[in-house]
């Protein structure tokens, strides 16, 4: 085992060509240009960290390198080669392979059929072939050097053993490029040293591998390569060991964005909601801040960094362990999203289909749903208030629809936006949490929607914003409060915002 | 989609009427107004029973125990009855109604509290009903010698021309609709079972909205359980044994979504008629009992490929002008 990976070393290291390469890659959805004109070099035995913030188009560029997207301009060149993906399983017969943020393992399913799931090895009669399976199982296992028994069922193992196995599947298609996109995001300290000596093991084995991360101290660490993308452009690459820290924050964020936002200037006033020492048994801990009247505080951290498991606990979804909260003054107990929303709190959800409409309802339906205890009397409804209340807020915020009577699915995602939004306005709240208020729709109506919010503001909302846009919390708040792995890592007042500090308290780099 | 949901009930009374139109062509007479009467009375127990299972079947949930819950309730009524003839029918109905609400309650807190799975509470609760019903009786009959006159000839007594226990079963289709359509609780329904998630965040308690479904469905599997033990004028273990199929299969023909949070009042009775229109009318134009069970089987799979491929049209329109032309028949509407 030893000394084979011993002369492949020895050969890949006299290669300096590119296992990969990507020339003037571009991708264009209706409206977007997710990716723009992108070069990219992968070399065996090397990693090639690839940095960026939400958005900047690393997922859109990990599809396009796994065959689920083919790009509309650029060419994709195999050992030199040009190769086009008609599919994902062109993708994996060229020897690309990923692992994705969350892997997809079946829990009830042993380790070895989890690994050849799908391109199982046949026997006699074209019957699986167990032997087989669990013996090169464990030949890949041991590549990696783990010595998990291929015959025992998923559920059984720890998370950063799953993740080993999800390696091993990536391995059995005799991978040579291998994509990690944000591996370490669900992996304790101790577990993301292991997955780094298995990084150090495909290294030796000659894989390209491509490591997506935000963490820079893990991206020093492991990888020797970068490339920085912004806005579906690649603004920057090179070698790690000839780049400081800053330089690499300076390309991710590197824009002043404050002036693009329509903010309005707001009287602040007093204080409406202040929270004292926030806890929660696993996902937060220590959270304190006022919010006052008029005020938009920005929450900005990396995608699970606790924020919207605080601000759920706010709403009364989950209870806190400890912890205070006031409202204007007087101490308030919430243990229910109904306590919540009687006490004047709002939480417009992320992903509106998932948790803000039911699709099948029609409009009015829709947004009196968190308002029925007074559009309707002793229980009854009343669907003349309904139709009232909707027709005042569809005019508000210029909802475009045939009839307040059709259901909320027919409508554009746009139009469904401002269906959520109208439909917490109308439980006339003190203070509004926007959960990622603009994720997912196109850029005209991130304006409107960013005018929207302003204008709340300026009439004496206050507003709880949960962001993961560094421009949208930079343009926006009047404060931010940054959160990383369930801590406050940092606050900052709209005087000191800078994209570098934000950054840098979200990732921890110090 | 409102209108497609309406032209799919008025395409269902129109299959019925088309039906009763084909077997009065087989067996003159079956179109007469007697008969058809006689057809509503047979099947208003089968309505009631559908209906407190759609209210489950809104919120995402199934009640596979209403016709345990009527075995045991029924038999505790008739031996009510046949112990101490005296206890007033009033009384009587109100105790059926109450027993069956309890049951209901323990399987809507089962669901609630530990947050079960309504299929495997349900199933659970479905034997253990019945094996109460079982203990209760201690495996024997209660026959219509045993019942007082008044308890078995009221839901016959004609009022207007039909009889009590049509009249029962129209005046809980009049309740359904008013709790389903206008009151707090009946859009909670809709809400809990159309997107859980979102109706959580509009403050409304699914589980508790849940629990309430399955005391509903209770307590008219408990008032059907009078029903039935008086019409059938017996009271055994396994009286209505499978009749929890025919329920669910009245709501899925009738366009009730399996899935929760689509459905109306009008297509679950439909679809009650349509299956007791079927099971009159086999016998009748003389297809052999052996091949009855089969066909009405046949019947109600299509019925559910036909909703299948109703609810396969909807989805996102992405065409701007398809979408157009869509609202714009709506709001016509």
């Amino acid at each position: 085992m030893r000394a084979e990976t011993q002369t492949i070393n020895m050969t890949e290291a006299s290669s300096p060509t590119p296992v990969l390469e990507m020339r003037g890659i571009s991708q264009i959805f209706p409206g977007v240009k997710a990716l723009d004109g992108v070069d990219i070099a992968l070399y065996p035995g090397k990693v090639t960290a690839l940095i960026g913030e939400n958005g900047a188009g690393k997922s859109t560029l990990v599809k396009i390198l796994t065959g689920i997207y083919r790009p509309n301009e650029g060419e994709i060149l195999l050992d030199g080669k040009a190769v086009t993906f008609h599919g994902a399983q062109d993708a994996i017969d060229a020897g690309v392979t990923a692992i994705h943020q969350e892997t997809v393992l079946f829990d009830e399913l042993s380790v070895g059929e989890n690994i050849f799931l799908g391109h199982a090895p046949k026997g006699r009669f074209g019957l699986i072939d167990w032997k087989t399976i669990n013996e090169r199982a464990r030949i890949l296992l041991e590549q990696l050097e783990s010595t998990i028994d291929p015959t025992i069922r998923l559920k059984d193992l720890s998370i950063a053993q799953r993740h080993l196995v999800a390696i091993a599947r990536a391995l059995s298609v005799e991978a040579r490029i291998v994509i990690m996109d944000e591996p370490t995001a669900a992996l304790s300290r101790k577990e993301i040293d292991d997955l780094f000596r298995i990084v150090e093991n495909l290294k030796r084995q000659g894989k390209a591998i491509l490591f997506i991360s935000h963490k820079f101290d893990e991206v020093y660490e492991i990888a020797e390569n970068y490339a920085v993308f912004r806005d579906g452009r690649m603004v920057g690459a090179g070698k790690l060991t000839a780049t400081p820290q800053d330089e690499i924050v300076r390309l991710m964020v590197g824009r002043d964005v404050k002036d693009a936002f329509p903010k309005q200037a707001v009287n602040i006033g007093g204080t409406v909601l202040s929270v004292e020492d926030y806890c929660h048994e696993t996902e937060f801990r220590g959270i304190s801040f006022d919010l006052r009247q008029g005020e938009i505080l920005g929450l900005y951290g990396l995608i699970g960094a606790g924020r919207s498991e605080f601000c759920q606990s706010l709403f009364g979804m989950t209870r806190p362990a400890s912890g205070t909260l006031k409202l204007n003054g007087k101490a308030v107990t919430i243990r229910s999203p109904e306590d919540a929303i009687r006490a004047g709190i709002a939480y417009v959800p992320e992903e509106r289909g998932r948790h803000g409409l039911a699709l099948e309802m029609p409009i009015y339906q829709n947004m009196s749903l968190p308002s029925l205890s007074h559009t309707s009397r002793k229980g009854f409804l009343k669907a003349a208030n309904e139709f009232a209340l909707a027709r005042t807020y569809a005019t508000r915020l210029d909802l475009r629809a045939a009839a307040l009577s059709v259901p909320v699915g027919t409508l554009s995602g746009g139009n469904q936006q401002k269906v959520v939004i109208g439909k917490w306005l109308a439980t006339k709240p003190r203070v509004i949490i926007l959960d990622e208020p603009t994720k997912g729709i196109d850029i005209g109506s991130k304006a409107a929607v960013h005018g929207f919010i302003s204008e709340l503001a300026a009439e004496g909302l206050s507003i709880i914003m949960i962001s993961s846009e560094l421009p949208e919390i930079l343009g926006m708040s009047d404060r931010a409060i940054v959160m990383r792995e369930g801590l406050v890592a940092g606050r900052f007042e709209r005087a000191e915002f800078s994209p570098e500090k934000l950054v840098r308290a979200a990732t921890g780099n110090a | 989609m409102k209108i497609l949901l309406k032209n799919r009930e008025w395409l269902l009374a129109g299959i019925i009427i088309l039906l009763i139109i084909g077997f009065s062509l087989r067996s003159p007479g079956f179109e007469r107004p007697a008969n058809l009467v006689n057809i509503f009375n047979d099947t208003s127990i089968l309505i009631i029973l559908a209906l407190g299972q759609m209210t489950v079947i809104l919120t995402k949930s199934i009640d596979l125990s209403v016709a345990a819950n009527l075995a045991f309730t029924g038999m505790a009524v008739a031996m009510t009855n046949a112990t101490f003839p005296g206890v007033p029918l009033p009384l009587l109905v109100a105790m059926a109604v109450g027993i069956g609400a309890l049951l209901g309650s323990i399987n809507g807190i089962l669901v609630w509290w530990l947050g079960l799975p309504s299929i495997v509470v349900t199933l659970g609760t479905l034997t253990i009903y019945r094996g109460m019903a079982f203990v209760l009786s201690g495996g024997a009959w209660v026959n219509a010698h045993q019942m007082s006159p008044t308890f078995l000839n009221v839901p016959r007594t004609s009022i207007l021309g039909m009889p009590v226990l049509s009249w029962v079963a129209i005046l809980v289709i009049i309740a359904a609709w008013i709790i389903l359509k206008r009151t707090a609780f009946g859009r909670s329904a809709y809400a809990s079972g159309g997107n859980p998630s979102a109706a959580i965040y509009a403050g409304i308690d699914v589980g508790h909205t849940r629990f309430l479904a399955f005391v509903l469905s209770g307590a008219l599997a408990g008032l059907a359980s009078y029903l039935w033990v008086s019409r059938y004028a017996v009271a055994y273990v396994d009286i209505a044994q499978g009749f929890e199929l025919d329920s669910v299969a009245a709501n899925v023909i009738g366009g009730i979504s399996i899935a929760g949070g689509i459905g109306s009042v009008l297509g679950a009775v439909l679809g009650a008629i349509f299956l007791g229109v079927i099971k009159n009318a086999l016998p009748v134009i003389g297809i052999s009992p052996f091949a009855q069970m089969a066909i009405s089987g046949i019947v109600i799979v299509l019925a559910v490929v036909f909703n299948a491929r109703a609810e396969a049209r909807k989805g996102r329109i992405i065409l701007r002008d398809r979408a157009a032309t869509e609202q714009s028949k709506e709001a016509a509407a």
